[in-house]
């Protein structure tokens, strides 16, 4: 059943394949799939990986194995932040692509706690956008992602004042 | 739920009104997240949603909705969708959003379509034109969301629509625009190469591009590009190199550094491909030195960042051409690693260790201690790691301490998919170094016990095989069944109830063929235990049907005891079971028959499997000739049902050369032109099927090659010289030192010994190899239980490949060269030196090299030829056929070189010897010999320099044909101006007009410089048909069995006397066909293709015309010859 996970994308072996965020409680809080897998695969994945990591003691290594999938997962607070790759990625290195994606949300939010993601999973998911692209990194500058995320955004304040207009 | 969160939750309002714009939520998401939060139980959630998603779906369907509700239902759906709810009916409405939204709604539009929908969606179809619109807009955010949803998730068919706006955007003036169009390709050269290949130019400028961001992402696509076909794109080393130095070197504006380290995920992309450049090329390899060893200096600082970019370094440095100086500071590093006390890097230096030790074993030796350590290791990941990097370092001195780890953490292991793993690794090290049948037979019993049903299959398989197939020493093979038989004995007088199916189904096995073995055994104690295990509830019907044939096999003699249980079998409900409980009963009671159908002891070797079912042809033809229809394949019935209805529309996919139209379409009868596409489109489903099995067959060839070949032993003995002398050095003092540092610890003494002892056992056999490698043979004990090469009796494709591989193996593994050391300077038999031998000389040499087996493969080869000609000589044919080909082959015919055939094969019929290609060292040439059951491809390698070349290994490739090579294919030496044979055995399955073959030969010149040369040719049909002799009744009998049949008129050459007699001499000299027999004005002729399908040809003289009536067990054979005997009679 499982088997597709890993075969689905035999031509591009160094891509994280998806990154999870989920709570302490084993509450999903993000979820992206850089390649395609189906629901039914997705919910295992997922139930299996919070299992997993969330029986983790504290200060073991933070890379797991899954099935034929490294799993690279760090705890930021009550969050986990968990991606998966292929066996020949570099581990450390995507520990370090997590790090960067929390200093972004950190410095998009400002003091970035779990509430932020919670409550603006979609901003959450368009700085992620702007930081990996089907699992490759897009931008390795921090401010680069920042400057395109402020311009859409700055858009999306004037759109909104405008809009906000005639209803009141 | 957690006391933060909900803390939070009662301070939400203030929380939310004093934050900015950039964080405002919509209220109803809010809410909806509030209340889920303050739920107790998961019903309760489930209720609340459920009310969620019904208050969307009307609100969706209600055309009051507007655009901006729309956007924040959609927020609500996504919510909804990441909790695990179905919220599919809001998808089409993702879209909508997408094509009509504002920006803002084009946003969330976008992201919910890429989170709701999978790469293969069937909505993605409506996305395209909004995708189209979006790109060729002037506002840059739309095109930004267009080009980031197209890399997500566009698939291969929608990709040609967007391409050329993709395309357009390299060139735009904005970085962002063109870094995400870069990216867009790469994911496009992902999913579809093909479409993108026209661009390739303007990667190269997209590498060049003046933002670092653009440039970094070209690097994903030259990643995959160099992996594919790094010789393409040696030319870019220098470039690279350059980047990475400036990069190193600090001059990447500071925004893209990582905690002060310039842009770390860059760096690391280029040290990936400058590895895969430098592999194997000493000159690419040398041009990047300096910036590795820059790049090692550099990475200095204490952060997981450098730990990273040092892990590739060392990669690199490791996969490259060696350097003593950079080994050594490698090999510093991953000691940084795995000494390091924290976690993650102990583990990456595991992780390197694992890769290194395959290139440099000796690196593990300096490291024991930290190994033994990490064995123990609490952390379930770092343990799992040290044993893939024992496995490694397995060799016959250490595999029974390294197994018994092994086993220890599978005992306590509970990942299935770990277990798998691990337990296949066991089996391959046991097998590949058992020291003792005992050990051997235990081990495996562990495998089987451990691994259980979820066990690979191959595992079972291959020990099996081991078993049936024996290795060369018959005592041995006796042994080995023997121990097999006892220990399989004991184990099941225990409790068998726990024991895993796959298991019972081995020892079943080997009870049955070898209990007899064993001759103080009462076969009825056998019989007994066998039968308790059928009566078991938890064996399964597998498990039972293995169980039977066990029995069958003993059961002769033993009437009394079978009787009730075939009895109480013959009413079971499966069918096969019942049909075993039959044939059990009837070969119990008749021990002729039982001797007759399973012989004891019996030789795998001489076991035919008889594919075509010939033995059924007697009662085919009376069955025919009582008026049976004749048989036709499930599929071809399928199509005659569905012609019946329609038409068929499924396009050609087999394409006959266009010559066939110039000279022959005008010629076809249009009736017979339906019946033509039929076989046409049926041809399909077979090529399709045959694809299908000779890629299993692929398959099967690897794994073997898997098995016995230990890979890095390859690698070592091409790096080893230049290694050798630096890294003893580097070992000396660091020895000593780790001797040191171990010395004035005398506390925790007692540990410490049991330790060292276990490092002992483990590590031993390192240190020796390594003195050994200074020989250039690194891999000293030959496996325990070499396969014996198998003799090639049937022509089923699956005997022939398992031919080659062995075949293969032995010309390659470096275990027989170290065997048989100086025999083999002479081995690669065709070498001409050993062609003036007196031929006796050579098979003896020959036979020794390469065991029993081989032997016998020759004797077979020569009974083969002795057939062979006695059938050329009934069929009066020529010995050398004239050929017609040769036409096409523009270049010289080597004539000389036709004297250098191989003594066995001299008398075949073989076309001239022509030439290939040539370089200033190589010279290639080939002869084809037409052998009964196959095609030999014989290719001479000239060497026309003064001085020896190296290394020359011979490679064929045609993915029409089966292809298998004899001999030769791989030499260690070719003299000056000498020249050395090597042959491919090319067999035809599906029929094609013609077939092109390519191949190269690799060879060095001087050490170190591999060049390859390339060369190619093409065979028609005719090089596989030959004459098929049959008597007139048997052409009658067998022409009603096939059901393929191809009609058409041809030209009659009416020049001659008698037309017709001399129409077919015409056709027969060209084609090798049989004329059976001609009757006024009739003719029938017969031809097959190999040894396998036949081809019937009914002829008869029609006014100006002969009228060909062809039939074929073949669907595609009819046309291929017919094809060919139009162009043999247009160039009379």
């Amino acid at each position: 059943m499982l088997g597709n996970v890993s075969s689905v994308e035999v031509r591009s072996p160094r891509m994280i394949r998806f990154l999870l965020l989920f709570s302490r409680q084993g509450k999903l809080r993000l979820q992206k799939w850089f390649t395609p897998v189906s629901d039914r695969d997705k919910k295992k994945i997922i139930r299996d990986i919070t299992h997993m990591v969330l029986a983790r003691p504290p200060k073991a290594c933070n890379f797991l194995q899954w099935r034929d999938l490294k799993v690279v997962y760090r705890r930021y607070a009550s969050l986990y932040f968990c991606c998966g790759l292929e066996q020949e990625d570099n581990e450390l290195l995507t520990l370090e692509l997590l790090h960067r994606y929390v200093e972004l949300l950190d410095q998009y939010f400002g003091n970035v706690c779990e509430l932020d993601i919670i409550f603006n999973f979609e901003k959450a998911y368009y700085i992620l956008d702007e930081f990996v692209i089907g699992g490759e990194m897009q931008e390795t500058s921090k401010v680069s992602v920042a400057k395109s995320m402020e311009e859409a955004d700055s858009l999306q304040e004037t759109m909104e004042e405008y809009l906000n207009k005639p209803t009141y | 739920m957690s006391d933060v969160v909900e803390k939070t939750l009662i301070a939400l309002p203030g929380l939310f009104d004093s934050q900015t714009g950039a964080a405002k939520i919509t209220n109803r998401l809010k809410q909806l997240i509030k209340s889920i939060t303050e739920l107790t139980s998961k019903h309760e959630e489930e209720n609340l949603i459920k009310q969620e998603l019904t208050a969307m779906k009307e609100q969706v369907s209600s055309p009051n909705t507007t655009m901006k509700q729309m956007r924040e239902i959609m927020v609500r759906a996504m919510y909804c969708e990441m909790l695990g709810y179905d919220a599919s009916f809001t998808y089409i409405h993702a879209i909508k959003l997408a094509q009509q939204g504002g920006v803002l709604e084009k946003r969330v539009g976008y992201l919910a379509v890429s989170l709701f929908l999978n790469e293969g969606h069937e909505l993605l179809l409506l996305l395209v034109n909004t995708v189209l619109k979006d790109l060729q807009s002037t506002n840059l955010i739309e095109v930004c969301m267009a080009l980031t949803v197209v890399a997500q998730e566009f698939p291969k068919d929608m990709i040609p629509a967007v391409l050329p706006l993709v395309e357009e955007k390299l060139s735009h003036p904005k970085e962002i625009i063109r870094r995400k169009a870069v990216l867009a390709l790469y994911k496009f050269y992902l999913i579809a190469p093909n479409q993108v290949q026209h661009i390739h130019g303007k990667f190269r400028k997209a590498l060049c591009d003046k933002d670092p961001g653009v440039m970094t992402s070209s690097l994903h696509i030259y990643l995959q590009l160099i992996r594919e076909n790094p010789d393409s794109y040696k030319d870019l080393t220098g470039s690279f190199v350059t980047i990475l130095k400036q990069v190193v070197g600090g001059k990447l504006p500071i925004d893209f550094n990582y905690h002060n380290v310039p842009a770390p995920w860059l760096q690391i992309q280029l040290l990936r491909i400058l590895s895969l450049l430098g592999r194997e090329d000493q000159s690419t390899s040398e041009l990047m030195y300096e910036v590795l060893d820059e790049s090692l200096r550099r990475a200095e600082m204490n952060h997981n960042i450098t730990y990273a970019i040092l892990y590739e370094c060392v990669k690199a440095i490791y996969t490259i051409q060696p350097k003593a100086e950079l080994l050594e500071k490698a090999a510093r590093c991953i000691g940084n690693f795995v000494l390091s006390p924290k976690i993650n890097l102990k583990y990456l230096g595991l992780k390197a260790l694992t890769y290194v030790v395959q290139h440099d074993a000796k690196l593990a030796l300096q490291h024991q201690m930290t190994i033994i350590e990490c064995l123990d290791h609490s952390d379930f990941t770092i343990k799992r790691e040290t044993l893939e990097l024992l496995f490694r370092i397995t060799n016959a001195q250490n595999v029974m301490v390294i197994v018994e780890k092994m086993l220890d953490f599978l005992r306590v292991c509970n990942d299935d998919h770990t277990v798998i793993h691990l337990v296949g690794k066991v089996a391959e090290l046991a097998e590949k170094f058992a020291p003792d049948n005992s050990w051997f037979i235990q081990t495996m019993n562990d495998v089987f016990s451990i691994g259980g049903d979820l066990l690979q299959q191959d595992v079972p398989n291959n020990f099996l095989r081991m078993m049936a197939e024996g290795s060369e020493s018959m005592e041995e093979d006796e042994q080995l069944r023997l121990y097999a038989v006892e220990s399989y004995l004991s184990v099941l007088n225990g409790d068998c109830s726990h024991l895993p199916q796959r298991f019972l189904q081995v020892m079943s096995w080997v009870l049955g063929e070898y209990s007899h073995l064993q001759e103080d055994l009462d076969p009825r104690e056998v019989i007994h235990l066998l039968m308790k295990l059928l009566d078991h509830r938890r064996v399964s019907l597998e498990t039972r049907v293995w169980l039977l044939s066990a029995l069958t096999k003993l059961c002769e003699g033993h009437t009394d005891l079978i009787l009730d249980l075939s009895e109480s079998l013959s009413s079971s409900q499966d069918t096969v079971l019942r049909q075993q409980a039959h044939e059990l009963r009837l070969l119990s009671q008749d021990s002729q028959i039982h001797g007759w159908a399973l012989p004891r002891g019996a030789t795998w070797d001489s076991m035919e499997v008889d594919s075509s079912l010939s033995f059924l042809d007697g009662f085919v033809s009376e069955a025919l000739a009582a008026g049976a229809a004749p048989y036709k394949p499930p599929h071809q019935r399928h199509e005659e049902l569905c012609e019946e209805r329609a038409l068929s529309l499924e396009p050609y996919v087999f394409s006959l050369p266009v010559s066939l139209s110039s000279c022959s379409i005008t010629d076809r009868q249009s009736p017979t032109l339906p019946s033509v596409t039929s076989e046409l489109s049926d041809n399909s489903t077979d090529l399709l099927q045959k694809a299908g099995s000779s890629a299993l067959i692929f398959e099967g060839v690897k794994r073997v090659w898997g098995k016995d070949g230990y890979l890095p032993q390859k690698e070592t003995t091409g790096i080893a010289p230049p290694v050798e002398e630096s890294s003893t050095a580097v070992l000396a003092p660091i020895q000593q030192r780790a001797a040191e540092m171990l010395e004035p610890q005398p506390e925790p003494l007692q540990q410490n010994q049991e330790k060292q002892q276990l490092a002992s056992s483990l590590f031993v056999g390192l240190g020796a190899q390594s003195s050994m490698s200074l020989l250039g043979k690194s891999e000293a004990p030959p496996p325990r239980f070499r396969r014996k090469p198998r003799l090639h009796d049937s022509s089923s494709s699956s005997s022939t490949s398992e031919k080659s591989s062995e075949s293969s193996h032995s010309s390659r593994s470096t275990a027989d060269s170290f065997l048989y050391g100086n025999l083999l300077e002479e081995e690669p038999a065709t070498s001409i030196s050993s062609f003036n031998h007196a031929p006796k000389s050579a098979t003896a040499n020959h036979s020794q090299a390469n065991g029993l087996g081989q032997n016998k493969d020759i004797v077979s080869m020569e009974a083969d030829r002795q057939a062979n000609t006695s059938q050329i000589l009934g069929s009066d044919m020529v010995i050398v056929r004239p050929n017609k080909l040769q036409d096409r082959y523009p270049t010289r015919v080597v004539s000389d070189l036709s004297t250098l055939i191989p003594s066995d094969l001299k008398d075949l019929p073989h076309s001239d010897v022509i030439s290939l290609t040539s370089d200033p060292s190589l010279s290639l040439s080939s002869c084809r010999v037409f052998k009964d059951e196959a095609l030999l491809l014989v290719i001479f390698i000239s060497n026309c320099t003064e001085t020896t070349i190296k290394d020359v290994a011979v490679q064929l490739n045609c993915g029409e044909l089966e292809t298998a090579s004899l001999r030769g294919n791989v030499m260690d030496y070719l003299e000056e101006n000498s020249t050395s044979v090597c042959h491919y055995t090319l067999l035809m399955n599906d029929p094609q007009t013609q077939v092109s073959f390519t191949g190269t030969v690799s060879y060095q010149t001087q050490p170190g410089h591999t060049n390859t040369l390339m060369f190619s040719g093409t065979l028609s049909t005719v090089d596989f048909i030959r004459p098929l002799v049959v008597s007139t009744e048997e052409y009658g009998k067998m022409w009603l069995s096939f059901s393929h049949d191809v009609k058409q008129n041809l030209k009659l050459l009416t020049d001659a006397g008698d037309s017709l007699r001399s129409t077919l001499n015409v056709v027969k000299e060209t084609l090798q066909l049989h004329i059976v027999d001609i009757i006024g004005s009739e003719g029938i002729v017969a031809c097959r293709l190999l040894s396998g399908a036949p081809c019937l040809l009914h002829c008869r003289v029609n006014g100006e015309a002969l009228a060909v009536w062809l039939r074929s067990s073949l669907p595609a054979l009819p046309d291929c010859i017919l094809y060919h005997c139009q162009k043999a009679l247009a160039e009379h």
